[in-house]
């Protein structure tokens, strides 16, 4: 699904700029392509910009510089209402004093369609979401769960080409927002529509995307599905921010392209405890340039089994989790290197204080931009 | 009230001395008015008789009388208050009756009835000052002199706005005044129905000129805004910003209506006797022409109309200031507490309604 | 638990000492609403004394006036009944009766009293509301009783004719009972005939619907003209940022810290026909100095100065209702497909109702009451129906009447209210 030709491109950001006081950029020459049926996801810490991206596709903001089309269409000067972009709220936005039935029926009757094809629509809607019984409630009487569905209905009983979500799942508690979150993705897919949605929750954007834009300062660091955004960060805020992640900083002393097993060269990187690593270098300089090694926790076996990568290590702190245990361990001079130990046989059994070897693959380690 | 305290103790003081000091506490409005009787009346009263006069002031002196005489507790002997208080308290049993022989003849020797204004002279009441409603014209606006009441109701003669207080009371009058009525057939004219009629036609010619004043301090000002170029007005109000404040007012005398401030002895008062001797004092031709030099309230005497002085800025005439002086009365009318007693509520209704036609 | 399932007789929970759960749950409760009342005690009395009280004096004496039954000894506080053998002979004789030898002998005695108790002057003001001149008639009569001779009808009327006048004996006959409806047949422009039926006053003396109809509609002119121009700002206020909106609101309430006195005065000076504006459109040659606008001491200088002193009160609970509507409410719409019209229309304005209704009422409600403002700027055609009840408060001293128009202005408003509940609905008020 990923988008490669910008020519088939359904909604396209085309260096788009956004400023709202004339001396600094919200967004910073953006650009994006998603494709029909896509489903992205913008997600990044509050004031990125990415709530802002949404604004200007929605038409509630207009782009300081640059150009938004939709269909090809450049969609600059045409106002919010005539785009056809359905909308859910992070608030919902149910209009108070109408009922739900009220509520879906508006954009059909805006549209100026007849009774009796509304009621039909409606009907559909709700069933869709599994309303139907609750048309004539006020929005007051449903619970949070049930007021995002009929939310999502609303945003889609028009038939719109495009839904913008902006952080629909925000106010519901974590169980209902994982049954929503299905339930989104199911919808997606059934209808083939095309969906931008906004959070700054990764799980919910791993779980949900086609495609992820991770927005930060104003731009996207990295636009991938989410395997490759968790296994392949490009960058240093990318592995940060998706994922737990163990950060070793360092100083690249060599670069061997002769290594036949990865397609990237391997770097040989001098840590700050003076003992060095290898990693695979994926956005560092040449040697003599800082870098930071990052490694996923999961990524790293407690083992004695020697490598290029092993070093002792000290158990700090043991937190039970059922499936597996928590070690927080000292790597390098790094307090805060945590390693995943599953609870299974055949797994050494830790203690506090021990001291014990950790190693992992130089493949798993990546050397990113110094932070 | 600190007076009280500081004679009481002074009373006490002096109680072991032989003869007990002999009083009379007389109750006022305060302020300026006040003072005037102070100077005018108790300094002289006190110099001449050794009685010593106690001087409180109220809002209005007319309540506490109420209170005091329903209470049984009656401090005060002598108060001064307005027409109408004084009649309602008359008719409601509160005050003594004063016997109109007491007061003093004028110094050519007529007797005091005939020397005080027509209407000065009530049953429990002996009016001291007239002020009047008077109209008064702005000289740098009007074209000419006005002279008489009719000027004022004649906007060919003299183009521009006219202030006229929102009641009908004293409006009345002036229209039927201004239409050739003399100022003794007035409340008889305004008795009858086609009398009431003949006023209102009279106001009718000037209606849409007309900017209505409700309070005493508003007509100087229209009158100095040029927002009117005439205005009926209480004589002092204008005194004061003609004087005082050096507005170019004048005031025309002809048609004034006066009303009286009257001495009244509260029926209980403890000092009774003295009550009478020092209202007989201070309505006297003397004391009431002494009053008029401090504040520009006329004598209720028209024998009091030729001793008046000057004004305290030591340049101003009083005496042609007074509503009471000679050349003043010439066409005045005193205000008919009775008819209005009788009349307020209909008339005013239809003034109401003819307001709002 | 265990006590209630073995305590057959008692089907009720019973406390861990025994004592049943219903009795010890109350008990606990007496105790904090006792307290809870005792909290509003305070409050309560305070609104008794100086608010209930009150209107159901005022309510009272617009029907119910002892002025020509009853005369109170202002030293004792005692009551002695007045007017007895005429309120007797009224007995005797049912309405329309001619008033013959008994009836005037009996009014002679009456009078007689009147001149011990002093008591003419009250009752000839009772009367006197609904005959103009009596009171004099009585204060006369009593004061010459004494020396009137039998026969007493002749003696009177030669006296003063008007003692004969039918419409006399039929406000007398009326006034001998405490309870009458004439102070509110009065507030409605009718009056008694000599006959005792109901018709309307002489067109010249036609007022008090006048008055309440000129009320009513400047008030409905100036409640809406107040939601016009309240309605934005309010808007603005809500939508602006908070340290913006502050000072904005500064601005607003900054009449509310104005004597209303100098807020007039400052309206006199800037509209009167020297005023500012005047001169103004002089200088500039809008107007020739002839022609200056009259914009003061008539109704339009009623209707503009009323309606800033009362913009405020419209202001603030519009604020209150638009600052917590989302603003994504609007968007919702725009991204449905509506215009931004419609949008203000079916989504923000709906939602904005409560507070009009609101301040509708708040401002409607202080218009109808207010008399300062019309006293000073209201001329002759911008007089309302408050400033005849000051007037009969403070002039007159009609207190009935006064009481008989106030309580017509305040069942007018009730209606109103109801109306306004059945329309609105009054749940739907939202004062912030």
């Amino acid at each position: 699904m990923a988008m490669t030709d910008s020519g088939a491109a359904f909604v396209e950001f085309d260096r788009v700029q956004k400023s709202y006081d004339g001396e600094t950029l919200v967004v910073k020459d953006l650009n994006l392509q998603i494709a029909k049926g896509e489903f992205v996801t913008m997600l990044g810490p509050s004031g990125s910009g990415k709530t802002t991206c949404l604004m200007m596709l929605a038409g509630f903001e207009t782009a300081t510089h640059g150009e938004i089309r939709l269909g090809g269409v450049s969609i600059n000067d045409i106002p919010p209402h005539k785009r056809g972009i359905g909308m859910v709220f992070q608030s919902y936005a149910l209009f108070p004093h109408m009922t739900v039935g009220e509520n879906l029926s508006f954009p059909l009757e805006v549209r100026g369609m007849g009774k009796s094809e509304r009621e039909e629509k409606v009907k559909r809607a709700l069933d869709m979401v599994q309303m139907g019984d609750f048309a004539l409630r006020r929005p007051a009487q449903l619970s949070g769960g049930q007021q995002q569905r009929i939310a999502l209905a609303r945003a889609l009983v028009f038939e719109p080409q495009v839904v913008l979500m902006d952080e629909p799942l925000g106010a519901l508690d974590k169980q209902l927002r994982e049954h929503m979150q299905f339930e989104i993705k199911h919808l997606h897919e059934s209808l083939g529509i095309t969906v931008v949605y906004v959070t700054h929750d990764q799980s919910e954007a791993l779980t949900m995307s086609d495609r992820v834009a991770v927005f930060e300062n104003g731009r996207i660091q990295q636009l991938a599905p989410p395997a490759d955004l968790y296994e392949r960060p490009e960058n240093s805020f990318v592995a940060q921010f998706i994922g737990e992640n163990n950060k070793l900083p360092g100083t690249v002393v060599a670069l061997d392209g002769d290594n036949s097993k990865t397609e990237g060269k391997i770097a040989t990187v001098k840590l700050e405890d003076g003992a060095t690593c290898e990693a695979l270098a994926v956005k560092c300089g040449g040697p003599g340039s800082k870098t930071l090694v990052s490694i996923r926790p999961e990524r790293v076996s407690v083992s004695a089994e020697p490598g290029p990568n092993s070093t002792t290590a000290q158990v700090l702190e043991l937190i039970y989790l059922g499936d597996h245990i928590r070690c927080r361990l000292n790597v390098h001079g790094n307090d805060e290197f945590v390693v995943k130990v599953p609870n299974a046989a055949g797994h050494k059994h830790l203690v506090v204080g021990e001291t014990t070897q950790v190693t992992w693959d130089a493949e798993d380690a990546r050397a990113l931009d110094p932070l | 009230m600190k007076k009280i305290l500081i004679l009481t103790t002074a009373l006490t003081g002096f109680a072991f001395a032989a003869t007990a000091e002999e009083e009379v506490t007389v109750m006022s409005w305060g302020g300026a008015y006040t003072k005037s009787q102070v100077e005018a009346y108790h300094k002289p009263f006190t110099a001449e008789t050794a009685i010593k006069v106690v001087s409180v002031d109220a809002d209005n002196p007319a309540t506490p009388i109420k209170a005091q005489v329903e209470a049984g507790n009656v401090t005060i002997d002598v108060a001064d208050v307005e027409f109408s208080d004084a009649i309602r308290l008359c008719d409601e049993g509160l005050l003594e009756e004063i016997d109109p022989s007491i007061l003093p003849p004028a110094p050519d020797g007529t007797p005091a009835i005939k020397d005080f204004i027509d209407g000065a002279i009530q049953d429990c009441a002996v009016a001291n000052i007239v002020w009047s409603t008077v109209f008064a014209y702005n000289k740098d606006n009007v074209k000419g002199t006005p002279t008489s009441i009719a000027d004022f109701f004649d906007t060919g003669k003299f183009p521009g706005k006219r202030g006229l207080r929102k009641s009908a009371k004293a409006t009345l009058e002036m229209a039927l005044m201004a239409d050739g009525v003399p100022a003794d057939k007035v409340y008889e004219i305004l008795n009858t129905p086609e009398g009431v009629d003949r006023a209102f036609a009279k106001l009718d010619t000037i209606k849409d000129d007309i900017v209505w004043w409700e309070a005493g301090a508003q007509p100087p000002q229209l009158l100095a805004d040029g927002e009117v170029v005439m205005s009926t007005a209480y004589n002092g109000r204008i005194f004061n910003a003609a004087v005082a404040e050096s507005q170019p007012l004048e005031v025309v005398w002809d048609g004034q209506i006066l009303d009286f401030d009257l001495f009244v002895i509260p029926k209980g008062a403890p000092n009774k006797d003295n009550a009478m001797k020092f209202i007989a004092f201070a309505t006297s031709t003397k004391s009431l022409a002494d009053q008029a030099s401090y504040i520009s309230y006329g004598p209720a005497r028209k024998s009091s109309g030729a001793l008046v002085g000057m004004y305290q800025d030591g340049k101003t005439e009083m005496a042609p200031h007074m509503p009471t002086a000679e050349a003043n009365l010439s066409n005045a009318l005193v205000n008919n507490f009775e008819f209005w007693v009788d009349h307020d509520a209909e008339l005013n209704e239809r003034f109401n309604a003819w307001l709002a036609k | 638990m265990v006590d209630a399932t073995t305590n057959p007789t008692n089907t009720g929970l019973t406390t861990a000492d025994g004592k049943p759960l219903k009795a010890a749950l109350a008990h606990a409760q007496a105790r904090s609403r006792r307290r809870a009342f005792l909290l509003v005690l305070p409050l309560l009395l305070f609104i008794v004394i100086t608010f209930i009280v009150p209107i159901g004096q005022m309510l009272k004496r617009s029907v119910y006036n002892d002025g020509f039954t009853v005369q109170r000894n202002l030293t004792t506080g005692e009551k002695t009944p007045i007017m007895v053998n005429l309120a007797k002979w009224f007995d005797e004789n049912p309405a329309g009766t001619e008033p013959d030898e008994a009836a005037f002998a009996a009014l002679v005695e009456d009078l007689k009293q009147l001149k011990e108790l002093r008591a003419a002057g009250q009752a000839g003001t009772r009367i006197n509301y609904e005959l103009s001149g009596s009171r004099s008639l009585f204060t006369q009569g009593a004061r010459k009783a004494k020396k009137l001779q039998p026969p007493y009808k002749e003696a009177l009327l030669e006296l003063n004719p008007k003692w004969n006048d039918p419409k006399l004996w039929q406000v007398m006959r009326s006034a001998s009972s405490n309870f009458t409806g004439t102070f509110f047949l009065a507030a409605t422009d009718r009056t008694r005939d000599a006959d005792g039926n109901i018709q309307s006053v002489e067109e010249n003396r036609q007022i008090y619907l006048k008055l309440f109809w000129r009320t009513l509609k400047l008030s409905v002119l100036i409640t809406v003209l107040t939601l016009i121009l309240a309605y934005p700002i309010a808007h603005l206020l809500a939508t602006l940022p908070l340290r913006y909106s502050n000072l904005l609101m500064i601005f607003v309430l900054l009449p509310f810290w104005t004597s209303l006195l100098v807020r007039t005065t400052s309206w006199m000076i800037l509209l009167q026909s020297q005023g500012v504006l005047n001169d103004a459109m002089v200088a500039m040659g809008l107007i020739s100095d002839g022609n200056r606008i009259q914009m003061m001491y008539n109704q339009t200088g009623t209707v503009i100065a009323m309606t800033h002193i009362l913009l405020p009160f419209m202001v603030l609970p519009l604020y209150s209702v638009m600052r917590p509507i989302n603003p994504s409410y609007v968007r919702a719409a725009r991204s449905l497909g509506a215009t931004s019209w419609t949008a203000f229309r079916r989504i923000y304005f709906p939602q904005t109702v409560p507070g009009i209704a609101a301040g509708g009422l708040l401002v409607f409600i202080l218009a109808v009451g207010y008399y300062i403002t019309p006293a000073l700027v209201g001329g002759s055609d911008g007089t309302l129906i408050s400033n005849l009840i000051a007037f009969h408060m403070q002039k007159s001293l009609n207190w009935s009447m006064a009481a008989a128009l106030a309580s017509l202005l305040l069942g007018g408003i009730l209606i109103l209210y109801w109306l306004y509940d059945r329309l609105v609905g009054i749940d739907n008020l939202k004062l912030g």
